[in-house]
């Protein structure tokens, strides 16, 4: 029989959730509320007794401090009872801990079935709401209907003895497992089959998979196994691992590039190889810090003699667009694992992220499913519960709003990590499976959530999407399993690790498999949460929180032992071979029988036209914008637009100083409330020496050109890194892609061969950078479907596709810790210099987007003259001169003068005809103009000669001095003040956009 | 001198094991870090250890309640050896989950040497979320608490999503009245923040960010004191670097967050 709890707080005593949600829906529906309690639901199928309910209920799920609770309803007062509860399936994180804690106490185990759920009610007093305001707060404030149910009760209809019920949210599949034969008699066939199931097969790829099975050869071995026809689970392997999510078909795909309609073709065969692989390959060879690249879940460099870093990016995009939450906490806790899939195990040491969404303030016709506040308010706590309760410091991060983020929004997340040289005397970023080592998994149980999530995630969103792909992260268990894992390593027991991410066990027994050339799997053993999946949908699930490890088999015991002892469950699931094939068997019997090698050969490589069209084709010019009057005003208004005002209440949310070794923090400055240029860790605590860290979007300038858009993100991502004391010489990148649909198609995709000569342009970039810049790319992804069709205001919908955007994250040794600088002004009377040259680039930068124009001159990045300059700014750095340095970044710089006087709470005095500049007459672009390879910097008027001759032959200038008496000053060309702002008026229409969240 | 051994616990969702054992080792310690199940099945036993520290991270993720689900467990299989251990004269040190984790034992406050019962609580932050920030800490110089011997105010990061302290009345009065109060919020100038936010950055009753035993001996704290074990986790150091260059000075080597652990270690050696 079925139990259910419920807790309260006293009812004096404040209720933040309650609280929280009450001002949202004041805030973003205006309704107004009286009050907001919650009620804490434990719903306990279990057959416990009277003295154990009571047990638990009073030692372990009511604080006797602060909470009342009861096994009838609480009487708490209410007009209206909203209760929220899971849908089956769903990870309800909660309820398997209160389930560890009922075990615990009461010596007992839950038999087989027996489970806690939990769920809330939410008491709202407020006389005037309507059923239908109560609906909307409960589907568009509360919970999201993929995966939450709730009810709602009027207080005249609620029965004070039954309450919301008793509901049990258990998964009942009452299925048996079944492995179903495909008929491949036509390719007709096959792509029939592979609609019905969803498998995404690419047309291209069914003749390829059906000439292999029908292969006499193959047809005589599967024979002896008892298999014909290929098996629904054999389908699903190949569908997975032919996916764009795994297996990048397009950057290594056949681009057919033209410049214009009519000019000479040119044919790149597979971006990843040419723009990627190569560059990378050649800077290897110079850079003897560079360990391992280009094959792991993570690249690594050398950190010191017996430490290396490494680091990754992903990013997980439609899941976060339905369910933000749940989308971003699995995004930000699966890129953990990819460290700690790296080598033989990597700690991890730090996590970034970046957000694309819609205008938060968005008010228009189109109905994305969640609204971009929503959304960002859901990714913004997906990261942060899943980056804080990992136990893993977030110091940097950004946000970008653009309309083009409502048809599906990004969700970038980056990972840190590190490990020892060593690992038992052997090379710790070598691994290999050898035949007749055992297959391990570790972690989570599978079910049957993010079954078709890689497929998926390969499409554009459409209704017809499915939404069971998305999850919840469970830090919990993750962070159990990365303590176990590592103790594991150092113990030299693991021989190999990767995660199980995008495709399961599919991916990572295939990938894992390789090594070895072969596995048999027993896939009965696999724990699931529940019974009744298929052999296929046990293959390909991505439950989260697991790892596939390679383990000797005299290794068994002690393995087993210490998972024990970290309380992660770790189960045999079969044995690596060396017979060149996959074997699955279930219960004895072979359900899928394919060579190993047939992933990699034979199938067709895709194939695109990318036709580009110059800006001025395009019909771009430069705005007829005459000089503006009121600088004063315009310099406050740029400060509030939402791509450059304070983002503090995110930073402010993300432990960004756990593990102890925070060095630059995400909010610097007198007032700690300017973001920094980068984050600098101390990731060995007993080495003085650091990680910088840092990222940058400038998706805008995609709207000119893609190849300049890539360029001026590295320049920006390596000057942030630059400004707190990074090494030009030790600069590690990753890049991560995210581009609309590039396939051309005559209705759907009629700028496909645009969109796929921006790509091409952006490769380009990449390495042109990456070489001038000496940056290898040690990890790198791309996801190629940013499109979303939105309905209208007419039931019409339209597509809505996303800027073509890169993050690009860059990592940084810093040989010294203490030498790192911050933005912030420090001392009255320094000497403000600017470096690097402004010129007339105002295209898509935030000041034309003020005016709604996004004209032609794109900012170009010229690195070989950038590069000597940062080399030379470092020198300085290590002689300690520089008092602050800042970068010039978007908004240009007025905007980022503006920074470095809010960072020190300090007056800045500027004459603006000193600037450094190259044709640029206008005061308005000089000031607002975005041009690349610029900084900002203060300097101690004593160390004036030293510094300027380090600059030496640089372009740069004393442009001011700092001032005591809190006010930004500019004179213009003609010596004529033309902002005169206190600083602290600037701060606060800097920090006033977001300031109530 | 003796070694002083100092326990840092582990596992379930703690993590902040590697720092709190490095700050135990630069304040003189010889820190092991212990797996909870390590301590229940025996593997290590806290007779080998004068130094206890609950530290901090998310065991079972925070879920009912920060800190509850350890204190179960603990209580379940430990609880009486933990008493013991604090009445042999050892140190125990809570730090964020780990002081959530003592005041749900019981181990806080500890009054009439009763060290089961739960008077106080750490609740949910009347911001409505986790916040990460440096805070001003006055030292309440008449408690008995040891970790806080000769000091007068600190700066250190909070970082948590359940710290307000609450107790009712006569639980408050009673702390104050013993001095078992340790650390109030305060303002920059060092007064007491009065529970003005951000400076009492989750509305604590008498901005409380730490207590202690009448022994003095146990001490639970929210904000980090091992997060400040080297001068550059300070927010501001690059500032206080260059004013110092200014004046031809050299920044402090030590660490304030360190002297927590020291006063620790001094008292037992």
């Amino acid at each position: 029989m079925a139990h259910r709890l419920e807790i309260t707080l006293k009812p004096d005593l404040f209720d933040p959730e309650g609280e929280g949600y009450r001002r949202k829906a004041r805030d973003y529906f205006g309704i107004g509320l009286q009050e907001v309690r919650t009620v804490y639901i434990l719903t306990i199928d279990a057959d416990f007794s009277h003295e154990q309910l009571e047990k638990i209920r009073s030692e372990v799920f009511t604080n006797p401090v602060t909470q009342v609770s009861s096994y009838d309803p609480l009487p708490v007062e209410f007009d209206w009872s909203i209760w929220i509860g899971y849908r089956p399936g769903v990870r309800d994180n909660p309820g398997a801990t209160a389930v560890e804690a009922a075990e615990d106490v009461l010596g007992i185990r839950l038999a087989r079935g027996e489970s806690i759920y939990t769920s809330r009610r939410y008491c709202i007093r407020s006389r005037s709401l309507t059923e239908a305001d109560a609906q909307m707060i409960a589907g568009e404030l509360m919970a999201n209907d993929i995966i939450q149910q709730w009810k709602i009760f009027e207080k005249d209809h609620w029965d004070p003895k039954q309450g919301v019920g008793i509901i049990i949210p258990k998964v009942m599949l009452n299925h048996t497992p079944t492995v179903t034969t495909v008929p491949i008699d036509s390719d007709e066939t096959l792509q029939r089959i592979s609609d019905e199931r969803n498998l995404a097969l690419n047309p291209n790829d069914i003749p390829t998979i059906r000439s292999y099975f029908n292969d006499e050869k193959v047809r005589a071995e599967r024979g002896e196994v008892g298999l014909s026809d290929p098996t629904d689970i054999e389908l699903e392997y190949i569908s997975q691992g032919r996916s764009d999510h795994c297996n990048h078909n397009t950057f290594q795909g056949l681009f057919r590039y033209r410049e214009g309609g009519d000019g000479p073709e040119e044919i790149i065969d597979n971006l990843f190889k040419t723009c990627i692989q190569e560059p990378t390959l050649e800077l290897k060879e110079k850079k003897d810090w560079v360990i391992s690249v280009l094959w792991d879940n993570a690249g690594a460099g050398r950190f010191d003699d017996d430490h290396y870093y490494v680091i990754t990016g992903e990013t997980h995009n439609s899941p976060s667009n339905m369910e933000a939450y749940g989308g971003a906490i699995t995004g930000i806790v699966g890129v953990y694992r990819d460290p700690l899939g790296t080598g033989k195990g990597s700690k991890l040491v730090m996590g970034g992220y970046g957000y694309c969404v819609g205008p938060r303030d968005y008010s228009g016709e189109l109905k994305p499913r969640l609204h971009p506040r929503r959304l960002l308010d859901g990714v913004i706590e997906g990261v942060r519960d899943g980056g804080n309760k990992s136990g893993i410091p977030t110091p940097f991060g950004g946000v970008i709003f653009h309309p083009g983020y409502l048809g599906k929004c990004l969700v970038y997340v980056t990972a840190l990590g590190i490990m020892p040289a060593q690992v038992d005397g052997a090379p710790a970023e070598i691994k290999t499976t050898s035949p007749g080592e055992l297959a391990i998994m570790c972690g989570g149980r599978v079910g049957k959530d993010g079954i078709h999530g890689v497929t998926a995630s390969s499409e554009s969103f459409s209704e017809n999407t499915p939404a069971g792909h998305v999850q919840i992260g469970d830090p919990y268990t993750q962070k159990k399993m990365h303590d176990f894992l590592l103790e594991a390593r150092d113990e030299g027991l693991i021989q190999f690790i990767t995660d199980n991410g995008g495709g399961g066990l599919s991916s990572s027994m295939g990938e894992s498999a390789r090594f070895s050339n072969g596995c048999e799997i027993e896939l009965e053993k696999v724990p699931l949460k529940y019974e009744g999946l298929d052999q296929w949908e046990i293959w390909i699930s991505e439950s989260q929180e697991r790892m596939t490890v390679s383990i000797k088999p005299e290794d068994h015991d002690r393995f087993m032992a210490l998972s024990a002892k970290h309380a992660v469950e770790s189960t045999v699931i079969g044995r690596y071979t060396g017979t060149g094939k996959l074997q699955i068997k279930y219960r004895g019997k072979t359900c899928a029988y394919v060579d190993l090698d047939l992933l990699t050969a034979g199938f067709p490589q895709w194939e695109f036209d990318a036709v580009w069209r110059s800006p001025a084709d395009r019909g771009l010019f430069e705005p007829v914008l005459k000089p503006p009057k009121e600088y004063n005003r315009l310099l406050m208004d740029l400060l509030a637009r939402p791509n450059i005002c304070s983002k503090e209440w995110i930073a402010r949310q993300y432990d960004h100083e756990v593990q102890g070794t925070s060095v630059i923090k995400p909010l610097v400055g007198k007032g700690r409330d300017v973001h920094s240029d980068a984050a600098v860790i101390r990731p060995v605590l007993t080495s003085e020496k650091g990680l910088g860290f840092a990222q940058a979007l400038l998706p805008f300038y995609s709207a000119i050109d893609a190849y300049h858009m890539t360029a001026c993100t590295i320049d920006e991502a390596v000057r942030r890194l630059i400004a707190v004391g990074g090494d030009p010489e030790h600069i590690g990148g990753v890049d991560n892609f995210c581009w609309p649909n590039i396939q051309y198609h005559p209705e759907n995709n009629p700028d496909g061969k645009f969109k796929a000569a921006q790509l091409v342009r952006a490769c380009r970039a990449l390495k042109e950078m990456c070489l001038s810049y000496g940056i290898p790319l040690l990890s790198g992804k791309d996801s190629m479907y940013v499109d979303g069709h939105l309905p209208g205001a007419y039931g019409e919908t339209h597509k809505v596709s996303a800027l073509e955007t890169i993050q690009f994250s860059a990592v940084g040794l810093i040989e010294d810790v203490k030498k790192c600088q911050t933005l912030d002004a420090k001392c009255e009377g320094d000497l403000v210099y600017v470096l690097g040259i402004t010129r007339n680039e105002c295209g898509a930068s935030e000041y034309y987007d003020r005016f709604g124009e996004v004209g032609l001159n794109v900012p170009v990045v010229d690195s070989k003259a950038f590069l000597p300059m940062y080399k030379a700014l470092h020198r300085a750095v290590i002689e300690g001169l520089p008092a602050s340095i800042h970068g010039i970044y978007r908004g240009g710089l007025g905007a980022h003068l503006a920074m470095v006087a809010m960072g020190g709470e300090l007056g800045l005095s500027i004459d603006l005809s000193a600037v450094p500049e190259d044709g640029v007459t206008r005061e308005d672009i000089l000031l607002f103009s975005e041009s690349a390879g610029r900084f900002i910097l203060t300097l101690d008027p004593k160390h004036q000669a030293s510094f300027e001759k380090i600059l030496k032959g640089m372009p740069y200038a004393q442009v001011g001095r700092v001032s005591a008496d809190g006010r930004l000053r500019v004179k213009g060309k003609n010596g004529k003040t033309i902002i005169d702002a206190a600083v602290e008026d600037l701060k606060a229409a800097w920090k006033a956009p977001f300031a109530g969240l | 001198m003796s070694t002083i051994h100092a326990l840092v616990l582990t596992g379930y969702g703690l993590n902040c094991d590697h720092e709190t054992a490095h700050a135990l080792e630069l304040a003189g310690a010889k820190a092991t870090r212990v797996h909870i199940n390590s301590l229940i099945n025996g593997e290590v036993s806290l007779d080998d250890f004068q130094i206890m520290v609950f530290i901090g991270g998310f065991s079972w993720a925070d879920d009912h309640g920060a800190g509850v689900i350890q204190a179960v467990r603990m209580r379940t299989h430990i609880g009486e050896a933990l008493i013991r251990f604090i009445e042999k004269g050892n140190l125990v040190l809570g730090i964020c989950n780990g002081f959530q984790t003592l005041v749900n034992l019981g181990l806080l406050p500890g009054f009439d040497n009763d060290y089961k019962r739960r008077s106080v609580a750490l609740i949910a932050n009347d911001c409505g979320n986790f916040r990460d920030d440096w805070t001003h800490l006055w030292v309440n110089p008449d408690s008995p608490c040891v970790f806080t011997k000769n000091l007068e105010s600190i700066e250190l990061p909070i970082r948590h999503g359940e710290g307000k302290f609450y107790a009712e009345g006569p639980t408050i009065a009673r702390l104050i009245a013993d001095n078992q109060m340790v650390l109030h919020y305060a303002l920059p100038d060092g007064n007491w923040a009065q529970r003005k936010f951000p400076f009492n950055p989750n509305n604590s009753f008498v901005d409380v960010a730490g207590i202690c035993d009448p022994t003095g001996r146990v001490f639970g704290l929210m904000p980090h004191p091992e997060a400040f074990h080297h001068p550059t986790n300070h927010p501001d150091w690059t500032r206080t670097r260059e004013s110092l260059r200014r004046s031809g000075k050299t920044p402090e080597e030590f660490a304030p967050g360190l002297h927590i652990f020291k006063n620790g270690v001094d008292y037992l050696s």
